[in-house]
């Protein structure tokens, strides 16, 4: 079970916001959906060893990067080639 | 009651590859503009995927032989969570419950003499974030910029267990880790930020504190004093010292408490779904470890007669080892003593005074400089202005003449021989010192020495002082002593 | 490499393209001048990417997917970047930002999701072909509810490069299409090794379907015919196995136990990989909306995600994040990961006695709009389609009759890498039905 005050505090860890409004559905919904999830105790076993792929590297060869212009085309503000971000604290 | 200081490292070096560690691009930037050396991948755009590069996982390997580590038979890649503007893809890709490497040790010089092994808990690989720019004054206008440069170069963190017991300690445990990379080709540690330390320090007994933000190896000493302090201060003043992360303000030498927000961190860690597991254990064995420092040194006492402390010094970076043995290559037999002391004790000094490289200086001209003084054609003292006038020139990147040019040029080569100029400067040393020819006469010490001191100035320090000290016992003897 | 135009204006009344190219380019190759449809949260250099999110909208990648890249050799025109749920959260396709799309069979129905568009395309005959993407059922759904065939391929066959990630372990891009033979011309051009994608495996495909089952041994677990699955759907189901048996294949009937907890494994790992991956959409270097620079960053951040996160895809985040939190790790998790290596070694064990697996794809026929409002039911519609994702196994959906005039799946599942084989069986049942 968790509360409201807990939901949004996973909110803020999560840096993703609720509205006011959606605070108690988002509870509600958090709940049945966290009981569902309870089905794992019925899991019984330990971790396995790793059969796939392994030692996937590649070699110190230098590629092209994008230009400076690619880079920053898609952001919304920059500066002297720069991005610019609000402060941080 | 003696404070037990109890310091742990946790040391990240750039390592010296061609390419980031996820991607291909070239990790050259520092002389490039913002966002230049940034592809798909290490900008985080969102599809993008990492793939390791191989030559970041020899070199830690690499490393992890040379401290005598453990490598585990698989190790693995995870996320680390947190929200930052440098960090674009909101995680780092890190190693944490299975690094690379784990245990090993480094060996330094004890403070009190002797060796003393400060034991390693774990090495493991991780990539670099971006660069932060703060910008603005005023509360409401300050800003970030920020430049990807510098995000996906690969990292090594190399964490200490807490067995060090003083800030010279840390500074010869960080001096010996970085002339071991050195050594190992993996690290050039005149890259600017290539390297950064978080220290952890307490005095037995209380609560541990977190130093972040170090970036230079001054830095360290000073930082871990200025913590020290203040962390002893409290605990006279009856106070408890808090266990909190701190930054390390270089510029004001303090450390001060970081923002609370910074310090739980929940980084949610899980393993990297997008990356493979490491099986490199078997890579260990074929690993051909170079001459390392440790091993250098003793060679330089075995193979020049360096003493330790010289040893030491001269070992104790890789770029002026190999420069002292360019220099003595020609005559090792003749030239490995005065070059030693000659490098270590007086070149070192006056290339820090200048702030100046080691790759500025030629070998061949220090060969040249450390001949003249063997052979007797100029004193010790002259030596050194000569040292001064060639540094400078090649500061200043100016002509520069070959130290026997000098010589020539500012008159330097010792009186040897003509003995009429050291005469006659004896003779006007004694009349202008009536004092310390009645000092001498009297028996004091250091009457003879003075005057010694008064011919030098007068044959501006030309003088071969064996002859200068028989010519002026001579002359004494005769004034009736 | 492009040399020629062709026109795509089709009418789309079903809202099935976020965005169309009206005059897309095509070169020569086996897919020379064929439109295909690409679903978007897949990059396409150039044109616009949102994954159906307002978090997106103006996204433009600077690069390719690999899969589009082979797409473009191929010859192929790509047509427009079909509708989904918002970052594949969703069976509906309800979840867009930018509006559901609707069923070409019924309007009032949904398409089944999240790669409601490319199915909607294809099923309302405006392409043959498209690209869809597969975490829990994601293109399976749809290839049921529009009538269409739609595979999900083996773990690793397919490039993930400039797939944008939801769930990394879970999902893969696939191929969708009117006939079984388009999925397996489509698999054919984008399966293979991509050295940029580290889970990338060296198995390319190319097969031409064969109808050819005598012998085959066919799975039926009691599961996936149990009190979840509608009736209607579960007859419809049996009567095409059976005809599969008339072709000559026999069955085998089995079960499945970590199905009890496969869903809940299902849900645990991707929210817990998307919390992750979406924790990079903060508008800083693209998308928005642009962060306030006058505001801190923790702040900002936060007002940017609340504007550009739809419900769903927040409540996702949040289920990820709690999932991972310290303390929580191992109860969840690690939990999940244990479920999901019980789930691969069910299907080993059953796989050691039969070739494929066979059962209908969804419980249910496609809901009506709006009939799902609760988010644990309509988790719990992806009951069927998960099992194949955890394990990492090929798994596909060809259409097998109608229940209340509404298109009902046959999913066939295989061996890790026997895609051809999950095709053949496929294929053998669709040319038997013409």
């Amino acid at each position: 079970m968790v509360t409201e005050h807990e939901v949004k505090h996973i909110a803020e860890l999560a840096d993703v916001g609720i509205h006011k409004e959606e605070l108690e559905t988002f509870t509600h919904q958090f709940n049945a959906i966290l009981e569902y999830f309870d089905t794992l105790d019925l899991v019984r076993g330990v971790p396995a060893a790793e059969d796939g792929l392994v030692n996937i590297l590649r070699e110190d060869e230098i590629e092209p990067s994008l230009t400076q212009e690619e880079v920053l085309r898609n952001a919304p503000a920059r500066e002297d080639g720069f991005i610019k971000a609000p402060r941080v604290m | 009651m003696e404070d037990q200081v109890i310091v742990g490292l946790e040391v990240h070096c750039q390592l010296d590859t061609k390419s980031k560690l996820f991607c291909g691009c070239s990790t050259d930037y520092r002389s490039d503009g913002p966002n230049t050396h940034v592809c798909p991948v290490c900008l985080g755009l969102p599809g993008a995927m990492p793939v390791l590069n191989r030559k970041a996982v020899e070199y830690a390997i690499r490393v992890a032989k040379a401290f005598n580590c453990s490598v585990p038979e698989e190790s693995e890649f995870s996320r680390k969570n947190y929200f930052y503007p440098d960090l674009d893809k909101a995680y780092q890709i890190t190693q944490y419950d299975k690094p690379l490497a784990e245990g090993g040790y480094l060996e330094i010089e004890g403070d009190e003499g002797g060796e003393r092994k400060i034991h390693l808990t774990r090495i493991h690989v991780e990539e670099d974030p971006g660069r932060l720019v703060h910008m603005g004054n005023t509360e409401r206008g300050k800003y970030s910029l920020v430049d990807y440069n510098r995000a996906g170069i690969p990292l090594i963190e190399i964490v200490s267990e807490p067995d060090m017991r003083s800030p010279k300690e840390a500074r010869k445990f960080l001096n010996k880790l970085r002339a071991t990379l050195e050594y190992l080709s993996v690290f050039d540690s005149e890259k600017e930020g290539s390297l950064r330390v978080d220290a952890n320090i307490s005095i037995k007994g209380s609560e541990r504190v977190e130093v972040k933000n170090i970036t230079s190896y001054k830095g360290v000493e000073k930082a871990l004093n200025f913590e020290i302090t203040r962390q002893k201060n409290l605990l006279r003043r009856g106070q408890k010292v808090e266990r909190e992360t701190r930054h390390f303000l270089e510029a004001r030498g303090v450390t001060q408490s970081a923002r609370s927000k910074e310090q739980e961190h929940d980084y949610r860690y899980f393993p990297e779904p997008d990356l493979r597991p490491l099986q490199v254990q078997s890579w260990l064995p074929g690993i051909v470890l170079p001459e390392l420092p440790d091993a250098r040194r003793e060679r330089f006492m075995a193979q020049y007669g360096c003493s330790l402390n010289h040893a030491r010094t001269l070992t104790g970076e890789l770029k002026l080892a190999n420069f002292f043995e360019q220099v003595v290559k020609e005559d090792p037999r003749g030239l490995s003593a005065p070059a030693s002391t000659w490098i270590a004790d007086t070149l070192i000094g006056e290339l820090n005074y200048r702030d100046m490289s080691l790759d500025k200086v030629e070998p061949a001209a220090m060969t040249g400089l450390v001949r003249l003084i063997n052979a007797d054609t100029i004193t010790d003292k002259s030596g050194i202005e000569v040292l001064r006038v060639m540094l400078d020139q090649r500061l200043k990147d100016e002509a520069t003449e070959a130290p026997s040019a000098i010589v020539a040029r500012l008159n330097l080569a010792k009186t040897t021989g003509d003995t009429g100029a050291v005469s006659t400067a004896i003779e006007e040393a004694i009349t202008e010192n009536p004092k310390a020819l009645e000092d001498y006469r009297a028996g004091k010490a250091g009457a003879q020495n003075f005057l010694v001191g008064q011919v030098m100035k007068k044959t501006r320090g030309k003088a071969d002082p064996g002859e200068l000290n028989r010519l002026l016992t001579e002359a004494l003897k005769k004034k009736g002593a | 490499m492009a040399g020629h135009t062709l026109t795509f204006e089709p009418a789309d009344p079903y809202h099935a393209f976020l965005t169309t190219c009206s005059r897309p380019e095509h070169g020569h190759g086996p897919l020379a001048g064929v439109p295909i449809a690409v679903k978007d949260n897949i990059s396409t250099k150039g044109i616009e990417t949102t994954c159906a999110s307002k978090i997106l909208k103006g996204y433009i990648p600077p690069y390719d997917a690999h899969v589009v890249t082979l797409l473009r050799k191929a010859g192929a025109a790509i047509a427009g970047k079909t509708n989904m749920d918002e970052f594949g959260m969703g069976t509906t396709t309800e979840n867009s930002a930018f509006g559901p799309t609707l069923n070409p069979c019924d309007t009032g129905r949904v398409p089944g999701g999240s790669s409601g568009g490319s199915a909607a395309a294809i099923a309302g005959g405006m392409v043959r072909m498209a690209l869809g993407t597969d975490t829990g059922g994601s293109i399976r759904c749809p290839a049921a509810f529009c009538g269409i065939a739609g595979l999900k391929p083996t773990y690793g066959r397919v490039s993930r490069y400039g797939l944008i990630a939801y769930a990394n372990s879970l999902e893969q891009i696939g191929s969708m299409g009117k006939t079984v033979s388009d999925v397996a011309t489509l698999m054919g051009v984008i399966a293979g090794h991509d050295r940029r994608d580290s889970t990338s495996v060296d198995r390319p495909f190319a097969h031409t379907p064969k109808g050819e089952i005598k012998g085959l041994r066919i799975g039926i677990p009691e599961e996936y015919f149990g009190p979840g699955v509608d009736p209607e759907v579960a007859t419809v189901v049996r009567k095409a196995i059976d005809r599969l048996v008339e072709l000559g294949a026999v069955t085998v009937p089995c079960s499945i136990p970590s199905m009890q907890y496969a869903l809940a494994a299902y849900y645990v790992t991707c929210t817990s990989e998307a919390s992750s991956n979406l924790a990079r959409f903060d508008g800083v270097r693209y998308g928005g909306p642009a962060p306030d620079t006058k505001k801190s960053w923790h702040e900002a951040y936060q007002d940017v995600r609340r504007e550009g996160f739809g419900p769903e895809v927040r409540r996702r985040i949040m289920l990820g994040t709690f999932a991972l939190s310290s303390g929580y790790y191992g109860k969840y998790y690690a939990k999940a990961q244990v479920a999901r290596q019980n789930v691969k070694a069910d299907f080993a064990h059953i796989f050691a006695g039969v070739d494929v697996i066979a059962g209908p794809t969804m419980p249910s026929i496609a809901f009506r709009l709006g009939e799902k409002s609760d988010p644990l039911s309509m988790y719990l519609a992806d009951i069927l389609t998960v099992p194949a994702n955890l394990a990492g196994i090929p798994a596909i959906s060809v259409p097998c009759g109608k229940v209340r005039g509404m298109p009902v799946g046959l999913q066939i599942m295989g061996k890790h890498f026997e895609d051809e084989r999950v095709i053949d069986v496929a294929y053998t049942y669709e040319q038997a039905v013409i």
